[in-house]
């Protein structure tokens, strides 16, 4: 067919630049700038989706991706807007949401058993006898749903800027033209952000005035200032989708998600037309006058067959009259009013040859059978008291466009806190109640006309301006505003229903109103019973028309009744925008890439990675056993990085050591390190770690790896309460830590170049060294974690590597083995040592994991003391003891139970098999009766078998401490 | 198609309103046996429960904004039992019973569908607590148990089983694990209430708890002064609020709480799935949207907004979980408060007010315990203040006896 393409009409399209998609497997050709949806319907393709509930074939209503009525989807993505889409040379699109074909829908049935299904229908059925609904829902589960998800999809990567500006201005159209210009005049930055592909809204399809090119003309000039203008930003084909807190906006254009923080912001989003309520409103060719003004405008589609027009105002004639003037065969205006405001325009409307019926309805639209789209509407009289009368007429028409009023785009504004009014007499919602720094100016403030608008938005500019503390001298100007566009009440009741008021989700007039009856009264009830207004579009037609049915029913004012709550995000955006890049921190240690040549299996450690063991998985056991072998016989060396390190320096550190953890600090000698212990204000265990005290006023503590940050964040929020005088610093990543482990540690670490005196006199267990290690700076701390002659390692981040080469190197010719996370954990339990975390809960307080030696007595405070002194005063209800197990068959597993008279009483912490001591040993909760050497418990296994385990004395392994201090 | 539904189709005009659920706004009365503040669904499943075990029929709901408006609107509707500690389990395993039979006890359907719940641990620790969560559960007869990456593969082959670089080490797969419709669930037990004579008054806001010598006399209202020989205070993230009003104080802060759902699609996936370490949470509603819930908000605030930050961190984990979501798009957000305790683990039962009960300290986690909370409330109050064994230990002086439940590790993320 071919399209109008002039100066006023087709503006959008390249008609020297033709495209092809597919559609329904159907090659469709349109031209550059045509949306999908635009491009169909200029191929007579008026059914390009099927409804939610109902399955009715369903075209554009809007053309402006306002309703759910063009929901497409690609074989990657579905739920898409056809009237959004722009045409793509190679773009497959198909409908979607039906069993069959887009023209013929099996689940069509589901409209013609709607009588069957009354609102609300599923809360009265499905579940008798019981049990049914198991058998329904899947049923009902296959019928929902819209598009189809291609679960292949791989998540693409899409980035996200951020943008800062004075004033952000939503919409482009004359309104937000004029706001941004007077704005940016005033020396402030903008950010214009226009959901279409071009600025100017509707001065690029409405006919403002009978000189289409003079508006043109008025816009071009606009356009022209404002990208002009050096302190002006625009983003076309974007859409400003909230407003959070603070003016933060988020802009999605394209594959981008621009983060926007405004100082004030101007919403000149305008306006949603709303339709008219009458019998199978929703047939394909019913469409919104902006829909067919765009349509024709910026489209140059002009369909065939006769098109008829329903008014609620006048401007709906100006749509009748440009559709005439591009070649459109225009029938009819049924009115629903005795008169239009402006006189004039009936006779204008007869001059051109359509019939104007006044003070009339269309009663029902009629499709011929099979055809799936307007056909005809049966045109009745309309009483006084709008009680329907006689058929006066059945007009032949292929489009209906009807314009019966219009709703604020007000979604931003109440996401920010504002709220919506009615007023009675213009039967219109306005905005009140705007928060700090935002203005509304243009057809969302109800302000209809050019140069009404232009005041409009000259006052809010004014506004941000002032608010910006910007001197403007000029006075605000007078709006008149009274150009009356919506009809109070266009709704035509049928007696076979059909007439709906919520497109998304298939909700005719009497399911309204009989969720009220059926006692959902509230706005919100009504929505949740109905589900009126939760479907793609959010209720952008169905609140108006909502809240009169339900103000009606339920006698009350419509600003009583109001409309559901706004919520971001304002059209439904893509997750992968959201998701951007995906970042989740991994945290790599500087030794990292030795332990991948080392084989190290690398897991993770809250967000680091540590190796597990070395060598192959195969040989897991093993590789451990070996690793825990060499630790005892001869030397190994672990990368213990990934400890939480904090350095506290100032007079007050001793004071804070000791109020922060349950040991004495404050008599601490420097050079010593002590082992340190916290606990929360419930006196629950909450962390450990190792505290060195370097010199009078620095302490260097460290802290779990994966408990470190809170332990930081713990310190700051106590230092911020005692004002202390230090500095706390965390200096987890500044640091990189090693420890070098086993009876010939000590010998290794002297050829490695340490130049202190390692001997146990000068270096005793405990002590704390600075020294340098051929010239790399070191804190050493003498530790037995692992229960063995050991050096802690403590040097900065980027010599570590030289650090561990030359350990390495000189721990050659003593078969030194790096050992991973495993063997560490298995010498450590053999040493009957805890790890907090893991043999603690969120209940363990000192005394039932036998810490009580690491709590000075005699201090007068630490964070959660006054709760361990209490606790301590109690009967403990569970102890962590030793237990081992001979028979090596019945391995219980970290979190089995313990069970005791058939009661839960504790559960296994640690348990592993001890190659040094050939035999499982572990860690677990007992009853307190239970807790001395040579008691039975029993363990439940996962297969429900039970296993006798011998409590024992800790540690398994050198209980008299000999070998660590050596 | 279920025969209940001939009698709309036949009747064109079905009168609804001899049918209707809930009876249209009444004058308040001057005095009730019993005030029950909050017509959430702990508040109606407590009247309910009074009225149909206790005969106590002269209660009256009052609830500030609309029925089921608070968190019973705004939760992700996750019901399960595979708690960590005894007194959960047994607790919430009584709860999930009652759910079972609730659509054909209230003859209204709730849409209760027992699909499974799987949560994904991604590091050895929380295998560990995996592994004593199910066995506990074992313990109290629920179906919960610790799969293997594979068997997670065949339960949802869509999910991506290394995602943010934390691969899944197992998961925990709780088969009791279930969803419902949540708002049916207010409706549901409001129906059944008010059909036995309670009475449900919505924009109906205490303003004051009135006392005498140490004992609650009834509330103010906006709409007058209503007496009370018992008030049951259930109002969630208000809890610490109207707890002052009465006089005393209670350990909670309250978090926002957000969620987000996307446009519906065909249904892809059954079981509700979670991550413990990515904090979030993913399930399909039988409408075909998906739901995503997550951690709370990092600091206390009393306002239901929602954030961009939270969506942008939630919504990329989602899509590690399953990257092909990445095509679909978000359709909405919200938010609602949520009071917390330090132990995860609810308050209810006496209060220092006499004759003054409370079901607070619900934070993420109270959609799933509506019925339990709203029996053993009913035989509190119908007893005159002698708690049920059930929720001895969520009384409100186990914080000062260090008798704390900890519940954390069973509740982060999974709500």
């Amino acid at each position: 067919m071919t399209r109008l393409k002039n100066d006023c009409f087709g503006q959008w399209i390249d008609t020297t630049q033709p495209k092809k998609f597919t559609f329904e497997g159907n090659v469709i050709e349109g031209f550059d700038g045509d949306s999908v949806a635009s491009a169909l319907l200029a191929h007579q393709i008026w059914v390009q989706s099927r409804s939610f509930k109902y399955h009715r074939p369903r075209g554009p209503l809007t053309l402006s991706g306002q309703d759910a009525n063009t929901l497409v989807q690609s074989p990657k993505t579905p739920n898409l807007l056809a009237d959004r889409v722009p045409v793509e040379e190679g773009l497959q699109l198909s409908g979607q949401n039906y069993s069959g074909w887009l023209g013929f829908d099996l689940s069509r049935t589901l409209d013609w058993f709607g009588r069957f299904l009354p609102v609300g229908f599923y809360y009265k059925a499905f579940f008798k006898p019981r049990g049914m609904w198991a058998l329904w829902e899947p049923i009902v589960r296959r019928a929902a749903g819209l598009g189809t998800s291609n679960l292949s999809v791989k998540a693409d990567y899409t980035d996200k800027a951020y943008l800062f500006c004075d004033v952000a201005v939503i919409g482009g159209g004359p309104a937000g033209l004029h706001a941004a210009l007077k704005v940016a005049d005033g020396g402030a930055e903008v950010l214009l952000v226009e959901q279409d592909p071009s600025l100017g809204g509707s001065l690029n399809y409405h006919a403002f005035s009978s000189d289409l090119k003079e508006t043109q003309r008025q816009r071009d000039a606009l356009i022209r200032n404002v990208f002009e203008h050096p302190n002006i930003k625009v983003l076309q084909s974007a859409t400003c989708n909230a407003w959070f807190g603070d003016h933060y906006l988020p802009v999605l254009q394209g594959r981008r998600l621009f983060k926007v923080r405004a100082k004030q912001t101007i919403l000149a989003t305008g306006s949603s037309e709303q339709h008219a309520i009458f019998r199978n409103n929703d047939l394909p060719g019913v469409v919104m006058c902006s829909a067919m003004d765009r349509l024709s405008r910026l489209y140059g589609v002009i369909p065939e067959p006769p098109l008829a027009v329903l008014a609620g105002n006048d401007l709906a004639y100006k749509t009748a009259f440009s559709s005439h003037d591009a070649g459109a065969t225009v029938v009819a205006i049924i009115d629903l009013r005795a008169q239009c405001d402006d006189q004039t325009l009936r006779a204008e409307a007869e001059a051109r040859g359509i019939q104007v019926y006044a003070q009339c309805v269309v009663y029902e639209a009629r499709s011929e059978w099979g055809a799936h789209r307007l056909s005809r509407v049966d045109v009745h009289g309309l009483h006084h008291d709008s009680g329907v009368g006689q058929k006066i007429a059945s007009i032949d028409c292929g489009v209906l466009a009807m314009s019966v009023g219009y709703m604020p785009a007000y979604q931003l504004a109440c996401q920010a806190g504002a709220l919506l009014q009615y007023d009675d007499a213009s039967a219109q919602f306005s905005i009140s109640n705007l928060p700090k720094g935002m203005h509304i100016a243009g057809s969302i403030n109800s302000v209809f006309t050019l140069s009404a608008l232009e005041c409009d938005a000259r006052n809010a500019a004014r506004a941000a301006l002032k608010a910006l503390d910007i001197a403007v001298e000029e006075r605000d100007e007078a709006v008149d505003c009274r150009a009356s566009v919506n009809h109070p009440w266009p709704f035509v009741k049928h007696p076979k229903g059909r007439e709906f008021v919520d497109f998304d989700e298939d909700l005719q007039i009497k399911d309204i109103v009989n969720a009220t009856r059926m006692g959902y009264r509230d706005i919100q009830l009504v929505k949740r019973f109905s589900t009126v207004g939760m479907g793609p579009s959010q209720g952008r037609h169905s609140a108006l028309p909502t809240a009169r049915l339900v103000a009606k029913a339920t006698n009350r004012s419509v600003t009583q009744t109001g409309v559901t709550t706004a919520r971001p995000p304002l059209t439904p955006e893509p997750l992968g925008l959201l998701a951007g890049r995906r970042f989740h921190p991994l945290r790599r240690t500087a030794l990292h890439h030795r332990h991948l040549a080392l084989h190290g299996q690398m897991i993770p450690a809250g967000s680091w990675q540590r190796p597990a063991y070395y060598g192959q998985p195969a040989d897991r056991r093993s590789a451990i056993d070996a690793e825990v072998t060499a630790v005892r016989t001869g030397v190994g060396l672990i990368d213990v990085s990934t400890l939480g390190g904090i350095d506290l320096r100032g007079p007050d550190a001793p004071e804070f050591m000791n109020r922060l953890y349950t040991f004495g600090f404050v008599k601490q000698p420097v050079g010593k390190t002590r082992y340190a212990v916290m606990t929360n204000e419930q006196g629950v265990v909450s962390d450990d770690g190792v505290a060195a005290r370097l010199s009078e006023h620095h302490y260097y503590v460290t802290a779990t790896t994966t408990g470190v940050d809170q332990v930081y964040r713990d310190m700051l929020k106590w230092n911020a309460q005692w004002r202390l005088d230090l500095d706390i610093a965390n200096v987890t990543s500044a640091f990189s830590a090693v420890n070098l482990a086993g009876p010939l540690s000590r010998e290794v670490l002297r050829q490695a170049g340490c130049d202190l005196d390692l001997s146990p006199e000068q270096f005793p267990y405990l002590a704390y060294r600075e020294s340098t290690i051929e010239g790399i700076p070191t804190r050493l701390m003498r530790v037995g974690f692992v229960g063995e002659l050991g050096y802690e390692l403590h040097v900065p981040s980027p010599l570590v590597g030289e650090l561990w080469d030359r350990l390495m190197t000189a721990g050659h010719a003593h078969s030194i083995r790096p050992f991973g996370v495993e063997a560490q954990r298995l010498l450590r339990l053999e040493k009957g040592h805890i790890i907090v975390g893991q043999d603690t809960d969120g209940m363990t307080h000192p005394n039932e994991v036998a810490l009580r030696w690491a709590i000075a007595q005699h201090k007068p405070f630490y964070v959660g003391g006054r709760s361990v002194e209490i606790l301590s005063r109690r009967t403990l209800e569970r102890q962590l003891v030793g237990f081992e197990l001979t028979d090596v068959s019945t391995q219980p597993m970290e979190g089995h139970l313990v069970i005791r008279e058939g009661e839960i009483v504790g559960s296994v912490t640690s348990c592993e098999f001890s190659p040094t001591l050939q035999k499982i040993i572990g860690l677990a909760y007992v009853h307190p009766e239970d807790a001395a050497a040579g008691s039975q418990i029993v363990i439940r296994i996962e297969s429900g078998v039970c296993a006798q385990a011998r409590v024992v004395k800790t540690p398994f392994y050198d209980p008299d401490n000999a070998r660590q201090s050596l | 198609m279920p025969l209940g539904l001939l009698k709309y189709g036949i009747n064109s005009d079905y009168p609804f309103d001899k049918e209707a659920d809930l009876p249209p706004p009444a004058d308040l009365k001057a005095q009730y046996d019993v005030v029950i503040i909050g017509g959430g669904g702990h508040g109606v499943a407590t009247a309910y429960y009074l009225a149909k075990y206790h005969g106590i029929t002269n209660v009256a709901v009052l609830e500030k904004g609309y029925l089921g408006g608070g968190n019973t609107a705004r939760n992700t509707a996750v019901i399960r039992s595979n708690y960590l500690t005894p007194e959960g389990v047994k607790f919430y395993s009584a709860s999930v019973k009652l759910f079972e039979n609730l659509s054909n006890e209230f003859d209204f359907n709730i849409m209760y569908s027992q699909r499974g719940q799987l949560t994904l641990a991604h590091t050895d620790a929380t295998v560990r607590s995996f592994r004593q969560r199910a066995e506990v559960n074992k313990h109290y007869g629920g179906r919960t148990e610790l799969i293997s990456p594979s068997d997670i593969a065949k339960l949802v082959p869509t999910l991506n089983l290394n995602p943010a670089n934390l691969p899944v080490l197992a998961g925990l797969w709780h088969r009791d694990g279930a969803t419902a419709r949540h708002d049916a669930v207010a409706w549901g037990y409001a129906r059944g209430a008010t059909q036995r004579g309670v009475e449900l008054h919505q924009l109906t806001e205490v303003t004051d708890v009135l006392t005498h010598g140490g004992r609650v006399t009834g509330v103010q209202t906006n709409r007058g002064v209503v007496n009370a020989g018992v008030v049951v205070q259930a109002v969630a993230g208000h809890s610490a609020l109207l707890a002052q009003k009465a006089g005393f104080k209670l350990p909670l802060v309250a978090y926002p709480l957000q969620a987000m759902v996307t446009l519906p699609v065909k249904p892809f996936l059954t079981p509700l799935v979670s991550s413990s370490a990515l904090h979030c949470y993913v399930q399909q509603t039988s409408r075909g949207e998906i739901v995503f819930g997550g951690g709370s908000d990092p600091y206390p605030l009393y306002n239901s907004r929602s954030s961009l930050p939270l969506k942008e961190s939630l919504i990329a984990s989602a899509v590690e979980m399953f990257p092909f979501l990445s095509e679909m798009r978000l359709l909405r957000q919200w938010a609602g408060i949520t009071d917390m305790t330090s132990d995860y683990s609810p308050i209810m039962g006496l209060t220092p007010l006499e004759n003054y009960y409370i079901d607070a300290g619900w934070g993420t986690w109270g959609f799933k315990a509506t019925p339990i909370c709203g029996k053993t409330m009913a035989e509190l109050v119908a007893s005159g203040g002698k708690v049920p064994e059930l929720i001895q230990p969520f009384e409100l002086d186990r914080f000062s006896r260090f008798k704390q439940v900890n519940e954390m590790g069973a509740t982060a993320a999974s709500h």
